[in-house]
């Protein structure tokens, strides 16, 4: 008995540590350190739900450990204790069935307050238009296309804070989705059809965002960084890539999107003058240029340098 | 075609695996040629339909698979241990983790339930046989192929890479060429004819056999869940089986319904998929819930608490599983109101599952809990499954959801809900019936070891999973950035630690048929309350030599009170057994053969081979074979025998 007994302490006590462990790490953790409004609302709700699920836990573990520890069997137990036939009580059974209903209730209205949030701007900067950036993943590389100020950036992106960027996702080959932890959720990139994704970044930093979706090979390395600056210094950046960067010829647009991995380009105008991908005349823009290229294995290793880093 | 194209060449680790098969196979071969044992392989096992030997055939392949996908999943957390990792390339990566998911899933998990069910069902319900025994031996072939041409594909052709769930256009053929997709979409099919199969085999066995007198809510709860699973395998498969199709006719003959070109559309497969899929992952844990109910009732030596809100639970879920699909891809930006419809019924699964877990609890309270190796899978599997069940509410706040979605946190999630409920599981249920399978138990002390090297290893596994997601690491990467790298070797550290747990597991088995004691009473715990414990030990093929009227809720426990037992000598009959067939291997394998030949788009052998399979169909539709009658002499020494009762 006594073995037993000893073993669900080690075990408790191991878990109670880890936790603690763990916990103390959350600080650093992407999702719970925010950089945006978005990653905000989406942390708050994580955090709000986390509440309910430690008391469930808390209430469920402690029911458990008392129960399995008093009703062993034990040779001085009472044998008033022992109800064999004990098999049902009504009160108790509605209990564990109101109590539920309860708290998926109170998970479910911030659920989709959020949800209806997320489909527009965030309210911080409604005082101005939100950026419009198309962002095109084609296998496995990052297109983002700044219509307005018609530049093009390939595995990179340069946005200014405390202004919504609208993100209007799309993809020229597999599926993917556009994710940057720190300024918030994901939405997929898909062949002939468009989404929209409203971000915000609040403090200038370099954050990383990758493609979340498993598409093939080169997903690894399918990553990009996001420089978040104040509105004048990203129109600075806007200006001297307007001047400097050449031109995106349909060309060399051919040539990057053939699938494999490319280095970050930059350039003074943007691919939608001949193609979009979102839509669906243009979904099949890849596939019939280059159905033959999927066929050869890049032989990818891990090169041991993050691609992110090289910049 | 060149042999450097049909073999797989160039990787040190796939010569192994060769050199591996080589052996074993020879070895095999071997061994059943130097102990003559050919004639008895096919006369006992190859060509049965009895219904335990079926059963025993499912967990073995079961246990077989459970080795291959954890040998997966250990090269997996290999690379993944270190950021510096070279240990598997990109591509070999993705080939890797998508063989253990489908592996896992379609080949391990639900197999060996169904070899479970296959097993106890029956006797659980008082019935001689399944209601279509030929079509039960077609279900274990058609299975066991397709697990073998699945499995090949890594020497032969190639593996899939596109992941368990194969999302078009990436699946598609011009992005995923050759043949290794091909496997993936015919071993599947051909899997699962046979598990729609045995969905309808079960469910009219379970109506139409009963034991006389046994009402519906008299039967056992891993009946009932083995009940509504084959209502959610007869309304999901032929989803399935239609995906497959068409992605088939798509990749083989050039249609269009999820490519790129020609108006496809490649959300209509991941639709299609998790239509099928959601309810796929409650095909394979309410069997569980249906087994931890029974042992947990067994080893408490208490009767079940809440039998009715338990049953009426796992309709629900069944029901509401239907309805949640779309929680797999809340970030494909069906808009805010579709979301909040499949996030709030995706949550309301949590209230019919947290009954269970409460009735759980009740069951146990008042209880005199014995620590048996099959109970402490089960007690075990109570906190753990709690963990993956309030993590999976939060991946379906949809909101939250878009931080969650295809990071490793879901990779956490769902390894917490398959682990801890479908493997413990099957553990659980291996263990507590093993009696009644082999005639002798497990070895509990070596349980022991294999329990707690397997549930601590879980833990240290998965729980920082739960971390790493939320630090941004998404799932089916190959290689880790460096933050990430102490969650990650501990997360490796975890996975040896079952991988040992694993091993003394299958030690045990050697262990106990070389020293356990052999059984002499059908109620090998002593404390059996439902009527799969009142045969003897071995299980006669006919399973019940007098079938116990009036059977109720706990109908061992009403037999005990009232001294009967299931070998009335005044009451016996001849009883009429079906006979061996060797029609359903054949038929099987030569279907298989076709799905290889279609698998390299050899379609004309492939038609031969169709031709063929129709054949044995119309072979096997001329067959005026009734079955034979096993005469009251031969059952009253079978019974005495087994029972250890004297010749007067
Ligand atoms: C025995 C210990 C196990 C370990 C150490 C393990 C480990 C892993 C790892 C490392 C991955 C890949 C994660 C990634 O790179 O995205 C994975 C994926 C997966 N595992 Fe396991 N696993 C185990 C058992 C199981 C079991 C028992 C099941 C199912 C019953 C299962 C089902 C899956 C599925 C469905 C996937 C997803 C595959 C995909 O992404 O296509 N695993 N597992
Ligand atoms: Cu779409
Ligand atoms: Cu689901």
């Amino acid at each position: 008995m006594n073995r037993k007994k000893h073993h669900y302490k080690k075990g408790f006590i191991f878990l109670l540590l880890s936790m603690v462990v763990l916990l103390s790490g959350c600080e650093q953790m992407v999702v719970f350190d925010p950089k945006g409004p978005v990653a905000e609302s989406q942390k708050d709700l994580i955090l709000y739900s986390l509440i309910y699920m430690a008391g469930i836990i808390v209430v469920v573990f402690a029911a458990f450990a008392i129960i399995v520890v008093k009703y062993r069997d034990h040779p001085n137990r009472k044998a008033s204790s022992y109800k064999p036939n004990l098999h049902g009580n009504k009160a108790i059974e509605a209990v564990w069935i109101i109590i539920p209903i309860i708290i998926v209730t109170l998970l479910s209205i911030p659920t989709v307050n959020t949800l209806f949030d997320l489909e527009e701007p965030p309210v911080s900067s409604s005082d101005k238009e939100p950026l419009v950036v198309y962002a095109t993943a084609a296998n496995w590389k990052w297109f983002f296309s700044y219509p307005e100020q018609d530049i093009e950036t390939v595995n990179y992106l340069h946005i200014p804070t405390d202004r919504a960027i609208e993100f209007r996702l799309a993809s020229a080959g597999s599926m993917a989705a556009l994710w940057i932890p720190a300024l918030g959720g994901q939405k997929y990139n898909m062949a002939g059809m468009q989404t929209v994704l409203y971000l915000q970044a609040d403090e200038p930093g370099v954050y990383d965002g990758r493609n979340s979706n498993f598409n093939g090979e080169g997903f690894t390395e399918h990553t990009f960084e996001v420089y978040a600056e104040s509105g004048d210094k990203f129109n600075e950046w806007v200006s001297e890539q307007q001047e400097t960067a050449p031109n995106l010829t349909q060309k060399k647009y051919n040539k990057l999107l053939e699938p494999g991995l490319v280095d970050r380009y930059t350039f003074s105008s943007t691919h939608r003058d001949w193609v979009q991908h979102g839509t669906l005349e243009d979904m099949d823009y890849t596939i019939e240029r280059f159905r033959e290229a999927y066929e050869t294995n890049m032989h990818l290793e891990n090169d041991g340098e993050q691609t992110n880093n090289e910049h | 075609m060149q042999l450097d194209e049909f073999f797989v060449t160039g990787e040190p680790l796939i010569y192994g695996g060769m050199v591996a098969i080589a052996l074993v196979t020879s070895a095999i071969l071997f061994i059943l040629t130097y102990f003559k044992k050919w004639n008895w392989l096919w006369r006992e096992w190859l060509t049965t339909v009895d219904h335990k030997k079926i059963g025993i055939m499912y967990i073995l392949s079961a246990l077989a698979m459970l080795f291959r996908g954890g040998m997966d999943a250990l090269m997996m957390r290999v690379q993944l241990a270190f950021p510096g990792m070279n240990f598997l390339n990109a591509q070999h990566y993705d080939e890797v983790f998508t063989t253990h998911g489908t592996v896992m899933i379609i080949f391990m998990a639900m197999p060996f339930l169904i070899g479970l069910m296959n097993i106890i069902v029956p006797l659980q319900i008082g019935a001689r046989d399944f209601a279509f025994p030929f079509v039960n031996a077609i279900s274990f072939w058609s299975f066991f192929f397709g697990a073998m041409l699945f499995n090949i594909s890594f020497v032969i052709g190639g593996s899939p890479d596109a992941g368990w769930t194969s999302y078009t256009p990436l699946a598609g053929a011009a992005m995923s060429p050759g043949p290794g997709q091909n496997f993936y979409l015919l071993g599947l099919q051909l899997a699962g004819i046979g598990t729609l199969a045995t969905g309808i085999n079960l469910m009219v066995t379970i109506l139409k056999m009963r034991a006389p007198s046994m009402k519906m809510f008299h039967m056992p709860i891993f009946t009932w869940s083995s009940f509504i699973t084959c209502f959610i395998i007869i309304f999901a498969f032929p989803i399935l089986t239609v995906a497959l199709a068409l992605m088939t006719i798509d990749r083989i003959f050039g249609s269009q319904f999820f490519t790129l070109t020609g108006e496809g559309l490649p959300m209509m497969w991941t639709n299609l998929f998790w239509m099928w899929g959601h309810p796929e992952v409650y095909i394979v844990i309410l069997p569980a819930f249906g087994i931890f109910s029974e042992i947990i009732a067994t080893f408490a030596k208490k009767r079940l608490f809440g039998y009715s809100a338990m049953v009426w639970s796992i309709v629900l879920i069944a029901g509401l599983s239907f309805l949640v699909w779309v929680h797999h891809f809340f970030t494909m930006g069906a808009g805010a109101f579709v979301n909040s419809v499949f996030s709030i019924s995706t949550m309301l699964i949590a209230v019919p599952t947290g009954v269970k877990i409460f009735n759980w609890l009740g069951t146990l309270y008042k209880s005199k809990i014995e620590f048996s190796v099959a109970m402490l899978w089960s007690l075990a599997f109570i906190p753990s499954f709690v963990i993956g069940g309030v993590t999976g509410v939060m991946l379906g706040m949809a909101a939250a959801d878009f931080q969650f979605h295809n990071s490793y946190f879901l990779v956490a999630h769902f390894h917490y809900v398959l682990i801890a409920g479908t493997v413990f599981a099957c553990f659980a249920g291996l263990v507590y019936w093993y009696p009644k399978m082999f005639g002798h138990k497990l070895n509990e002390r070596i349980g022991k070891w294999s329990f707690w090297f397997f549930l601590i290893g879980f833990h240290v596994c998965f729980f920082p999973q739960f971390f790493i997601g939320l630090d941004g690491m998404p799932r089916r990467i190959f290689y880790i950035a460096p933050e990430w790298f102490t969650l990650n070797f501990i997360s490796t550290i975890g996975a040896f630690g079952m991988g040992v747990g694993f091993a003394i597991f299958v030690y045990n088995i050697y262990y106990s048929f070389r020293y356990s004691e052999r059984e002499t009473t059908g109620d090998a715990w002593n404390n059996g309350r439902t009527l799969e414990w009142a045969t003897a030990a071995p299980v006669p093929h006919y399973n019940f030599a007098t079938l116990p009227d009036k059977v109720g809720y706990d109908a061992l426990l009403d037999m005990k009170e009232k001294g009967e037992t299931t070998f009335d000598e005044s009451k016996l009959e001849p009883i009429h057994m079906p006979n061996n067939t060797g029609k359903p291997i054949i038929m099987m394998g030569i279907l298989a053969f076709a799905s290889f030949a279609l698998v390299f788009e050899w379609v004309t052998l492939a038609a031969i081979g169709l031709i063929g399979t129709i054949i044995m169909m119309g072979i096997r539709s001329f067959d005026y074979d009734d079955g034979h009658y096993v005469s009251v002499d031969e059952i009253k020494r079978t019974e005495r025998a087994a029972r250890g009762l004297n010749d007067e």
